[in-house]
Order: structure tokens, then sequence, then C-alpha cells
């Protein structure tokens, strides 16, 4: 009997040990994925990131050299112009959210926050290209930023209302209770405190926001030349990548992997940036 | 908090300059009037594309002017001028009347500015080196878009090209998941000459393709073509040229294998009697020496024009295309329009007005 | 001059009435203008959603007037009319496509992301865990069109020329499963797109079951513990059971996200919807890299309210899936199941 109960122990211990190792094993792959992706980028594109890379124009069809300044340009100054825009609407949101939040609206503007989360990001292109270009601009700059603005404000908006939960009534109350009405209560003590969490969320949807191709596609076109109007279609770096991407031409193709790692650069600095920022205020303000 | 305030007051003050942007900025033309556009915005056929990037960068250095286009293939072009949200469209399928139907500002001119090639282009690491280019049949095109050609040592194919013999691979068909003037010229042509093709697949911009991978624009199939070994897909000439891609020699209405270039794309357009309007296709000529598959493209423009400081800058531009532009087709391997044809597209672009008046500026118009 | 011993010589007011918020109402024309500034812009939020939805019905009505169910049902995509085929728009291969592709990368992702997380909250030290759960929530960052063109340059000739191959050498002989592998080897296919959209979301499951395992009541693990059993029995017999709501939640997060990938899809997928065949080794295409490479071209009236529908359809699908699984994981995580209690 008791080599039985042996010899059933022993059994479970190898399986106890055999899932183990399984579960070690899709630890390692799914970890390994991420460096060997960012290795192939970084090896495939470091090549293309000369001067010309960052200051040039596209040359034209099958010619070598240029750069896609234009791209980079583009969308710098969609993003800023989609934060401007959705900055204050998500803010606003998540406020009203938090302190007004028993009201039968509040419930309301959370589900309707979490649904604007779940668009599919081509969807929100069909839907400014039949808003805005259609009507209003052809294919242009703004269109694009407005896209753009249109992925950022329910990032903002859910972020900013986590962290405006995480501040505790007890602050709130100790300011009205000194009679502070109570905007300037969210505006000027419950907002402070949580400044350096804002500038993480507003962050992050701009490190979301930089990587969005689909709705640009529809919206913003693409620009061979330098383009600050943003009335005229303008070019962004994820536009760039993908028509290279698919394109035949070697040198297309570099400058392609070079402009992925460029934006995996800028996503990557925005958020340690982010992080560092915030650890300094935490430190300074203490 | 202070540098905060500081950054974000910049950013506002950026936002309001870069949106106070108007209409154009001062580059100031060597040519092109004072009160022309100096931006403008193109879309459409992928076949030409190549071209006209040259076209357009060399007109930037000349004029000053930004003509922005976009390769979203014959289809998007058709939807953008139809929509009016880009100042002129491009393709190289005709536009049918139901699209001309849906134009929102009226009435559409085609204005042709090359001829081009389309030509079918493989990738076979085995041949690799070869110097000799395939030759393909009617037969053996439809065939192997159709699917009923599986496989490179196909007798039928090996008959032309003893070469394929020990190929033993099937064939990867390569075309176009975008509505395409190039495949509207290469399927006119497959129904010109095959029943079997007229019969299930027919002609047109998108077709309903019984094999293949799909690719978006002339640059998705030759990039598709580059990268799968065993494949065969269809290119205007300088797709397979630039990309060192080969050109598969074709065999014409005449019983000749023709290798397409400038030479034997000019001789397609030979003979033929050019309408009024210009839209007419050239796909199985019967030139001897002509290359069978070939066509025109066009810019597509509104012939009343809404937009005063676009409209002087359009047709500048276009009368700079069919005249000087020609000289950049040769390098590129498209053919230079024949003479009646530049006549014609003179008398079109005559055609576009603003404001009722003739758009073309007056020091042009001699 | 206000001094602060003053406030002692002040009456005392009746008690304010207070407001269903978190803030009484305290009465400053600040407040009027704030709450109006802030009440707008969350209306128009809800105002954006609606504009959102109507607009896409409105733009679709044509086509889902003219097709209907078909609409769904039927497998001919065909925009121009000519002799041999009417115009029709059956989106059946789009649905197919996505249908295949998600499932398939479910089915890779999740044991991926179970058995990770597992690692993380069960098995490794709390710095390791920590530090394992942040490299695998970076994938979250890399943008789609990077997840494109590495795909399309790494993945696919790496599918094509060993990946495929071998599976048709395994599961060929295989009566129903060698259905699955017929075919010449592209690289992009239906099984390339799957694998691309499972490392995608791949870190979306992994976060969720993190947080589900983590909730996991102390006391049901050591009970098993002290009646003996191993690592993995407690796993399989009191955790697992436990978090699988969750965890089914978590998934269907992935699978929403999935559905409505464009780009890395699109650049991997071959493009190309001929025949709904049982093989993953055939191109396809999926809702959203259909409307991509389509989009900018519906010229005809009814072709483009076409492709507005399947931006519906789209919307729809992917909003029922998140919503089934934030119920989900919010059960989970704020009562859990009852029977465990």
């Amino acid at each position: 009997m008791r080599d039985l109960e042996l010899a059933r122990i022993r059994s479970r211990k190898i399986s106890a040990a055999f899932f183990y190792g399984l579960i070690i094993l899709a630890t390692v792959l799914s970890i390994s994925i991420l460096f060997i992706i960012i290795y192939h980028i970084f090896v495939s594109g470091v090549g293309a990131l000369d001067f010309d890379f960052f200051t040039k124009i596209p040359k034209p069809y099958g010619e070598a050299g240029g750069g896609i300044a234009p791209a980079i340009l583009g969308t710098l100054i969609m993003l800023l112009l989609a934060a401007l825009i959705a900055i204050p609407i998500g803010v606003a949101t998540a406020i009203f959210i938090v302190e007004y939040g028993e009201t039968k609206l509040a419930t309301s503007v959370r589900f309707a926050v979490e649904l604007l989360a779940e668009l599919p990001s081509i969807v929100v292109g069909i839907f400014i290209w039949a808003l805005v270009v259609r009507n209003l601009t052809g294919y242009s700059g703004f269109a694009g930023s407005l896209a753009l603005a249109v992925i950022m404000i329910p990032i903002i908006a859910r972020s900013v209302e986590e962290i405006l939960k995480l501040v505790p009534d007890t602050l709130r109350e100790a300011a009205l209770a000194l009679g502070t009405p109570r905007w300037k209560v969210v505006l000027f003590i419950v907002i402070p405190t949580v400044l350096p969490g804002m500038f993480t969320s507003i962050m992050l949807a701009v490190a979301r926001a930089a990587g969005e191709t689909a709705p640009l596609l529809l919206t913003s076109l693409g620009n061979a030349f330098f383009n600050f109007n943003l009335r005229r279609p303008m070019a962004a770096m994820p536009l760039q990548i993908y028509s290279y991407a698919i394109s035949p031409y070697d040198d297309w193709h570099k400058k392609a992997w070079g402009a992925t790692l460029l934006l995996i650069a800028i996503i990557g600095i925005l958020s340690g940036a982010v992080k560092y920022f915030t650890r300094r205020w935490n430190h300074e303000s203490r | 908090m202070k540098k905060l305030a500081i950054i974000m007051v910049g950013a506002l003050m950026f936002g309001g300059f870069v949106f106070a942007q108007g209409g154009n900025d001062g580059v100031s033309a060597k040519t092109s009037g004072p009160s022309e556009a100096k931006e403008l915005t193109g879309a459409g056929a992928t076949f030409p594309a190549v071209l006209y990037s040259k076209w357009f960068s060399e007109y930037n250095k000349l004029t000053g002017v930004q003509v922005n286009y976009q390769s979203i293939g014959s289809g998007g072009g058709i939807k953008s001028i139809n929509d009016m949200t880009v100042d002129f469209g491009a393709s190289d399928g005709i536009m049918t009347d139901e699209q001309l139907a849906a134009a929102k500002g009226g009435e559409i001119v085609h204005i042709p500015t090359t001829i081009g090639a389309v030509v079918p282009t493989y990738n076979i690491p085995e041949l690799a080196n070869s110097q000799e280019t395939l030759k393909f049949t009617p037969e053996t095109i439809s065939g192997i878009f159709l699917g009923d050609i599986k496989t490179w040592n196909d007798p039928k194919l090996v008959a032309d090209n003893p070469s394929l013999k020990n190929v033993s691979k099937d064939i990867v068909v390569a075309h176009r998941s975008d509505g395409s003037g190039t495949t509207n010229i290469f399927t006119s042509y497959l129904k010109a000459v095959s029943e079997s093709w007229a019969q299930k697949v027919g002609a047109g911009n998108s077709v309903q393709w019984p094999v293949g991978l799909g690719g978006k624009g002339n640059e998705g199939v030759a990039g598709v073509v580059k990268q799968t070994p065993y494949s065969i897909g269809y290119v205007e000439l300088a797709y397979a040229n630039q990309n060192k891609l080969p050109a598969g020699q074709v065999k014409n209405k005449s019983g000749k294998f023709v290798t397409a270039n400038l030479k034997s794309a000019s001789l397609a357009a030979q003979g033929v009697a050019l309408p009024d309007d210009m839209k007419v296709m050239l796909v199985n000529s019967g030139n001897p020496d002509a290359f069978p598959i070939v066509g025109f493209t066009w810019l597509l423009v509104y012939t009343k024009q809404t937009d005063a400081a676009k409209a002087p800058a359009v047709t500048r531009m276009l009368w700079w295309a069919i005249h000087d532009g020609e000289q950049y087709c040769e390098a590129l391997d498209y053919a230079p329009l024949p003479a009646d044809a530049v006549k014609k597209a003179e008398a079109l672009i005559k055609k576009i007005t603003i404001n009722g008046k003739q758009a073309l500026p007056a020091d042009l118009s001699k | 001059m206000k001094k602060p011993w003053m406030v002692l010589l002040q009456k005392p007011r009746p008690s304010k009435e207070t407001s269903p918020g978190r803030l009484p109402l305290i009465k400053d024309p600040g407040d009027r203008v704030f709450s109006v500034i802030i009440g707008s812009a969350s209306v128009f939020v809800i105002v954006l959603l609606s504009a959102f939805v109507l607009l896409l019905f409105y733009d679709s009505l044509e086509s889902i007037g003219r097709f209907g169910l078909t609409f769904i049902s039927g497998s001919a995509w065909n925009p121009v009319e000519t002799k041999l085929n009417p115009v029709s728009f059956g989106a059946l291969p789009f649905i197919f496509g996505t249908i295949v592709t998600s499932a398939v990368a479910l089915i890779l992702a999740t044991p991926l992301a179970i058995g990770s997380a597992l690692f993380i909250v069960e098995y490794a030290p709390l710095w390791l865990g920590k530090i394992v759960s942040f490299i695998i929530e970076l994938l979250v960052a890399i943008p789609s069109v990077a997840y494109g063109i590495w795909g399309l340059f790494v993945l696919v000739p790496f599918m094509r020329g060993t990946v495929e191959p071998a599976l048709q050498t395994i599961l060929g002989p295989i009566p129903v499963l060698g259905a699955l592998v017929e075919g010449t080897p592209i690289g992009q296919d239906l099984l390339t797109g799957s694998v691309i959209l499972a490392i995608m979301i791949l870190p979306t499951i992994l976060s969720v079951s993190r947080e589900i395992l983590q909730n996991v009541p102390r006391l049901q693990k050591e009970g098993m513990l002290a009646l003996g059993a191993t690592k993995w029995e407690v796993l399989t017999g009191a955790v697992l059971p436990y978090a699988r709501g969750g965890i089914v939640g978590g998934a269907m997060l992935g699978l929403a996200r999935a559905i409505g990938e464009t780009m890395a899809v699109t650049m991997v997928i071959g493009n190309s919807s001929t025949k709904i065949s049982p093989s993953l080794l055939t191109p396809g295409y999926t809702i959203a890299s259909a409307i991509a490479n389509q989009f900018t071209e519906a010229d005809s009236a009814v072709y483009f309210s076409a492709i507005v529908e399947l931006g519906l359809l789209l919307l729809l699908v992917a909003s029922v899936f998140n919503i089934l699984a934030h119920f989900l994981t919010q059960y989970i995580l704020k009562g859990g199941d009852a029977r465990h209690a």
C-alpha cells in the first residue's frame, strides 16, 4: 500500500513539474517576442537614420536618397493639434464623471467614454471622412488631427478618471469646509495634486495616437512636400511607413524600418520622460 | 508648474500659428502668376505614379508650386475627384457613365498624359541570372490568371520557354487588391484575347480574381512579386524596370513576341483614331511591332472649376505636363504622347473654365 | 480687514443641502460657469458617440436597404457590374476572415498569456514578476504599423519558408487537420494574420489574467496546500476555477481588440477574398483590412454604402465583445464566484 501511495505522490510531483515547465516555456516565449521585434526594428532601421532622413523631402520613385522630413513634421503637428483638442475635452469629462459622479448623466457619460475607447480606429477614420473630408476640407491635416483627437479623448478621460478617484475625499471636504467654492476646489486643489498623473495619461494618449495609421489613410492622405497648412493633406510617419513597406523599392524599405525605429523611439521617450518627470515632481513636492 | 505653463502656452501659440495658415504660403514662383494657388492636391493611378513623382518634383523646382500627388489607385482617383476631396484625379481606366454621373461638380474631362505598358513580371529564383525573359501568349497569361495553369513547368509554358522545364513549383499569382486602371488595361486585354476570360471574369477596375494574392497599387504588386518566390503579377513597365524585375515578352496580335519598351508602347497608339474626348483603349494593337498591353493614362479635371486661385494653377500644370513633361517620359520607359494626342489634349484643357471664362492663363493660350 | 478670529463672530448658517454629487452645493457664480463648461464637454462626448453611430448608420442605409441580410450571408463581393456578375456585396468572406484570424489568434495567445500570468503571480518572486509583466506589457506600446512591417519582412518569409512547410508535413497526412494546411505556402495568409494578432492581443489577455489571479483569496490556496496538494493541483483546483470567468473576460477583451486591428493584419494577410476555403494557408481579408483597402476608392454610391456598412458591422461586433468582457471582469473583480465565497 505504501508503495502505491509513494508512486501516486511521485506521479503528482512529476505532473506538477511538467506543467511548471510549460508555464516557464510560455513565459519565456512571451518575453522573447518583444526582444525579437525590437531587435529587428533596431537592426534594420538604424542604418537609415542619417542627416538627410531627418531633413529632406522624399525623392521621386526609384531615386535613392531624400528623407521623410515632411512625415516627421506632419506627425508632430497633427499630434499637437489633436492633443490641444483632446486634452480639455478628456480632462473635463473625467472631472465631470468623478466630481458629479452619482447623477444619471454621469453614468451615461462614463458609458459613452467606454464605447468610444473601443472604437476600431479605421471606423473613426470613416466617421471623420464622412463628416469633415467629404464636406469641409477635402483630405487635410485638420481632418487627420480630428481623427487622432477622437481616439485620444477616451484614453485621456479614462485614465484621468482613475487618477481623480485616487484623491481622497477628505481633501475635498477640508477645502469645502473652509468655504472654497466647488470649482476652486477642483481646479486649484484636486487637480494640482494629480498633475503628474494627468501628465502621464496625456503622454500615453499621445504615444498611442502617434502610431495610428488607419484613420490617417482616410483623412490626411499624405504629402510629398513640407506642409504647414492644415487645410491640405499632410504626411505622417505611420502613413509613410505603410506606403514604403508595401512598395518594391529597397531604399524605401530601409527608410520604412528607420521610420519605425524613430516612431518606437519617440513613443519610448515620451513614456520614459513621463516616468522621470513624475518621479522628480513627487520628490520635489513632498 | 511654471515650466509646464510655459510649455502649454507655447504649444497653444504654435497651434494657433499653424492653423492660421491660410490658402497659400509665400514661395515665390518663377513662372506662375501671383494669384494662382501654390499648392495642389491630386490622387489616383499608381500606373503613372513613377512619372508623376518625377514630374511634380521637377515642376516644384521650376515654379515653386507644390503638386502633392498621392498614388491610391485609379479607383481612388475617380472617387476623390467625384467627391471633390482633391483638385484633380488620375486614372488609367476610363470613367464609366455611372461614375461620371456621381461626380459632384459636373462634367469631367480626361486629359491624357502619357502612354504606358503593362507587363507580366515574375520572380523565379532559378532564372534570376538569365538574360532571356519569359515568353507569354494570350493562352498562357489567361490560363495562369484563371488558375488553370498551376505550375511553372506546365507544358503550355514550357512550349515557349524551355528553361522552365525543371521548375516544378506552383505559380503564385499576384493581382491588385484595390480599384486599378492597370487592372482595367490588363483585363481589357485579356477580355479581347481570351473567350474564357471574357466569360468568367470580364474587365474593369476591379474584378473577381479566381486566384492569387492582392497587393495595393502597382507598388504593392511589385512588392509581392519581388518578395515571393515563384510568383507572377502584372505591373506598369517602370515598376519592373526600377526594381530589376524581369518584364515578360508577350505575343501580340500579329503573332510576334514583343518586349515592352518606349518604342513598342508608342507603336500601339499609331494608327488609332483618337476621339476628341480621348477616351480610348489601346490594347491588342494591330501594329506588328506593338506591345499588346498598352494604355493611356489620364488626369481627371472638372470643366467647371470653382476655385479662382486653383483653376489657373491646375491648367498651367496640365499644359506643362503635356508639353514640357513629356521629356521625362523616355528615361522612365513611358511613351510620350504622339502629336495628335497632344493636340486633342490641348483642346480639352482649353475647355476648362472658371466663372465662365477660360481657366488657362493668358500667357499660355496663345 | 478680515482677521481669522472674526470667524467666531459669524452667525452659524443653516446646514446646506447636498447635491447627489460628491461635493455639497455652494452657491458661487463660478460654480455655475464651471459646471456648465464641464457638463458641456461631457455631453459633447455623448453627442460625439451618437453622431458617430448615426452617421455610419445613415451612410449604410442604401446598402442595408438593397442587400439586407444577404450582406452577411452572401459571398460575392462584386463592385463592378459586368455581364456575368451583377453588382452585389456579400461580406461573408470578410466576416469569415475576421472570425478565423481572431479565433486562431485567441487559441495561440490565451495559453501563453495564462501561462505567463501564472508565472508572474504564483511562481515568481515579486521583483521578477514585476519585470516580466512590464516587458510583456510593453508589447502594447508598439504601434500596429510596426507590427505590420515586422510581420511583412520577418514573419512572412519565416512562415513561408519554415513554419508552413513544417505544418504541412506534420498535419498534411491527418484527414481533417490536413485540410487546414492545404495549398502552396505563400506566407501572406490567414495563418500569418492570426499569428500577428496573437502577439498583439497577448499583453491584453495577460494583464487582465494577472489582475484576476492576484485577486484569488489566499484562503482557498492555503487550504489546499494544508491538505498536501502540489502547486499545480492548487492552481487547477482552487485558483483557475475561481479565475475562470475573469480570464474569459480577458480573452474577450483580446478578441475585441483583434477584431478591430487593421494595419498589421492588412500587411500580412494577402488581401484576396476569392473563396472561403478551410485552409489557413490561403490569403484572405478581414472586415477591417477590407475597409482599409477599399474605402478610398468606393466610387459608386452603393459601393461606398457597403463599405460603411462593413464599418458599422465592425463597430457593433467589437462593442458587443467589449461590453461582455467588461461585465465578466467587473463581476469577478468585485464579487467573484459566489460558490467559493
